[in-house]
């Protein structure tokens, strides 16, 4: 291939540029998970976005799958729902074959396989679920694509999630926070939140995630588990 | 001619050069690699769609477009499936024809079994979306966006979305392509969100979305003024309505557009 | 090749005969709802009894008579198309489909040289878009709708107390309908047997409940609603074989001339 003389002629590549399907894309949106003491909540806004359209202000995208487990895989929407659908898939063969609730840390164990079993095509999506432990303790595992995992106190995920993680750090954690008269030297003690306090944190975490994050808004779904079940409450979002 | 025992009667290479063994493997050899569809060659602009309290409306021109050349004026990208549903189709024109074969089939199978059971707009969306999500995941996608309308299991209106990547999503008005853009915007003061969907009837239904076809028309270049209409009710089922115009277009505006053609001023 | 055509549909005859040889499963229907009772065995005193009613899915559910193993291949296979349905079309498996399915399935055996016909019947009870329905599978690749059935074990007389009162369930409520499946089953009972807990299965589906599943200690609130839990008709008299076959209802299901006892099929 050959060009003018120019400056650039040096940079021009004699090789045909790859320009080949793009299999994934971004659907916006952002998640989080609470765990309380003897609840969890798992939230999601409804936004559906691809670039700078919004697709759909209602799409909900956190699942109760059963066996009060709770999931929502935010990232890439057609993976998430897949993997979702085939967690379900498998829940139902694992009450066939064992006639019993799956518990959440053998859920999020498998999760993994799922996600790990595509290392080398990925599931695009941060991964999230809650529930309640052995013990009823609210419990919250976070993923990524592939499959790593951990037990946590809180997680955000998605679009807005490094603008929320910090706040929760600092609001559930109680990081960087000190005893008033200690001068900065002993830690604020950490304690368990209570339901309310929980879910006016979540919808502060969301409503100013809105307002800085243009893939965040329009409704905000919260699924709550407690050893009475799952609730649903909505909350709408600005859809600006 | 060779006359060597362990080449006899080959060409001689002194006379022809030495042998290209490809030639002998000329058709197990393969030059390039497998390929899949990379690029929509024929394509179909957007399908738009929007609920009302009984049913949905749904349109899509009748062009397709190879690049910037109108190629065919006289495709059809609205594909009834059974006796309340109907799918949209925008983008590759090869890759529309199988998947409407393959909706075909599906209707011919579900009555084969003449069970009573009827395969509504959620069935089928679910089947597309397993398609297409299938295909993305071979890295051989069906070049299309897609729009299913009817009704549901319950006789309520049934609005939703997939496209070549196995994306859905479902919201009481819809739009593939440019209409994403130029239609949306207007179907949306028409039905904000679900719950403006009862206070529609099918004629301010059907208006905003000629009147899209007509906006479309003006500002999308792969566009034509001609165009198929249906609408989905409980009541008479799957109205199709072929060859629809967009009326009352004003080009007024045009004269004073400058700057292009062979306008001296 | 005539010879080989003998032996299979010789062996379709043995295996509807499998059946019989199992214990009774009644099934009833009616627009709304559809229930499976069955009486369960074990092998000895000691052993744990043999499940006979197995889900499906939350709309769908089989029960078995013959051969126990083979009813776990065709569950599993009724489960996997079920929930096939579920993901690819977002809808349930109809009932009739179901019935279909397993017929079809069945009687590709009964063609093939080398394999063998399942050694089971069963009962196949869902509710969908249609309503409830019972369907009778037979391994000879025939399924049929009924609104009663009884198939296993002295069975004739079950079907007999179900030709006499379906008309009367037609429109009964679920619990109604259980008790007249109980009623059934009950009637296939030998004199010395009586339904209780342990070998009684009760499942229903319908209108306004998933598919659900009775064993052990939930039987009882079932039991306590009949007069009795012995077959009444062995109970008053002993000539009570009044149903239209030829057989004693009493005997159980005479042993075919020249079959060898340690033949016989370990049947459910």
């Amino acid at each position: 291939m050959t060009t003018v003389n120019s400056d650039y002629q040096s940079e021009t590549n004699s090789t045909p540029i790859e320009h080949r399907f793009n299999p994934y894309s971004d659907s916006g949106g952002t998640i989080l998970g609470i765990a309380g003491e003897d609840f969890a909540v798992l939230a999601g806004d409804t936004r559906h976005t691809v670039g700078y359209s919004i697709n759909s202000r209602y799409e909900p995208k956190v699942f109760d799958v059963g066996d009060n487990i709770l999931i929502s895989a935010n990232g890439f929407s057609a993976d998430g729902e897949s993997l979702i659908s085939r967690f379900k898939n498998q829940l139902k063969w694992y009450h066939f074959n064992h006639n019993k609730k799956l518990s959440l840390k053998s859920s999020a164990r498998f999760i993994q396989q799922l996600l790990y079993g595509k290392r080398f095509f990925p599931y695009y999506v941060h991964t999230i679920i809650a529930g309640l432990d052995e013990e009823g303790k609210g419990a919250v595992y976070s993923f990524d694509p592939v499959g790593s995992y951990e037990r946590e106190q809180c997680r955000a995920g998605g679009a807005a999630a490094s603008l929320i993680m910090p706040f929760l750090d600092n609001q559930v954690n109680f990081k960087n926070q000190y005893e008033p008269d200690s001068h900065g030297t002993i830690r604020k003690q950490v304690k368990y939140l209570s339901l309310e306090e929980v879910i006016e944190l979540v919808r502060d975490a969301f409503s100013s995630a809105t307002e800085r994050h243009i893939h965040v808004g329009d409704g905000l779904e919260i699924l709550i588990v407690t050893k009475d079940g799952v609730r649903t409450e909505y909350f709408d979002l600005k859809k600006d | 001619m060779e006359h060597d025992p362990f080449r006899w009667g080959r060409p001689s290479d002194q006379a022809y050069g030495e042998y290209n063994n490809s030639i002998a493997h000329a058709g197990q050899q393969q030059s390039f690699p497998k390929m899949n569809t990379q690029q929509p060659i024929v394509t179909g602009t957007s399908v738009i769609a929007i609920k009302f309290k009984d049913g949905i409306v749904i349109a899509a021109d009748n062009l397709g477009s190879y690049g910037s050349l109108a190629r065919f004026t006289d495709v059809e990208r609205l594909f009834p499936v059974g006796d309340h549903a109907v799918v949209g189709i925008s983008g590759d024109i090869s890759d529309l024809q199988y998947v409407s074969r393959l909706l075909e089939d599906l209707e011919i199978e579900n009555n084969y079994d003449y069970d009573g059971h009827s395969l509504r707009a959620p069935h089928i969306h679910e089947y597309l979306q397993k398609v297409f999500y299938h295909r993305r995941s071979k890295m051989d996608p069906l070049w299309n966006s897609t729009i299913v309308g009817g009704l549901d299991d319950s006789g309520k209106p049934f609005l939703k979305y997939v496209d070549l990547l196995g994306v859905q999503y479902s919201a009481p008005t819809l739009a593939t392509g440019f209409g994403a853009y130029l239609a949306l915007p207007i179907l949306r003061k028409v039905v904000f969100e679900e719950k403006d969907v009862e206070k529609i009837d099918e004629e301010t239904a059907r208006n905003a979305i000629k009147e899209c076809m007509k906006v479309l028309f003006y500002r999308d270049a792969r566009s034509l003024d001609k165009y198929s209409l249906i609408t989905i009710t409980k009541k008479n089922g799957v109205v199709f309505e072929k060859g629809l115009k967009s009326e009352e277009q004003s080009w007024r505006f045009a004269k004073d557009i400058k700057g292009y053609g062979t306008q001296k001023v | 090749m005539m010879v080989i055509l003998l032996l299979t549909h010789q062996l379709v005859e043995y295996a509807l005969e499998a059946i019989k040889q199992g214990s009774a499963v009644v099934g009833l229907a009616t627009k709304e709802y559809a229930v499976l009772v069955a009486l369960k065995r074990n092998a000895e005193e000691l052993g744990s009894y043999q499940k006979k009613i197995i889900k499906v899915d939350d709309h769908l559910g089989i029960a078995l008579a013959g051969l126990a193993p083979d009813a776990r291949v065709l569950s599993n296979f009724l489960r996997e198309q079920a929930l096939n349905q579920k993901m690819i079309f977002n809808r349930p498996l109809s009932t009739e489909k179901a019935a279909t399915l397993l017929a079809d399935k069945a009687q590709k055996n009964t063609q093939s040289y080398g394999g063998r016909p399942y050694g089971v019947g069963l009962l196949v009870i869902g509710y969908d878009e249609t309503g409830a329905h019972l369907f009778e599978f037979q391994p000879s690749g025939s399924s049929l709708e009924y609104v009663g059935a009884a198939i296993g074990a002295r069975s004739q007389a079950g079907r007999t107390y179900l030709e006499r009162s379906f008309e009367a369930y037609a429109n009964s409520t679920k619990e109604e309908l259980i008790v007249h499946g109980l009623n059934a089953l009950r009637d296939t009972l030998a004199q010395d047997k009586e339904l209780n807990s342990k070998n009684t299965s009760i499942s229903i589906v319908g209108k306004d409940i998933d598919f659900t599943l009775y064993d052990d200690d939930d039987v009882q609130q079932w039991l306590d609603r009949l007069d009795s839990v012995s077959n009444a008709r062995t109970g008053v008299n002993n000539d009570n074989n009044d149903d239209d076959d030829n057989n004693d209802d009493n005997e159980e299901p005479t042993k075919k001339e020249g079959e060898d006892e340690e033949d016989k099929m370990e049947t459910d």
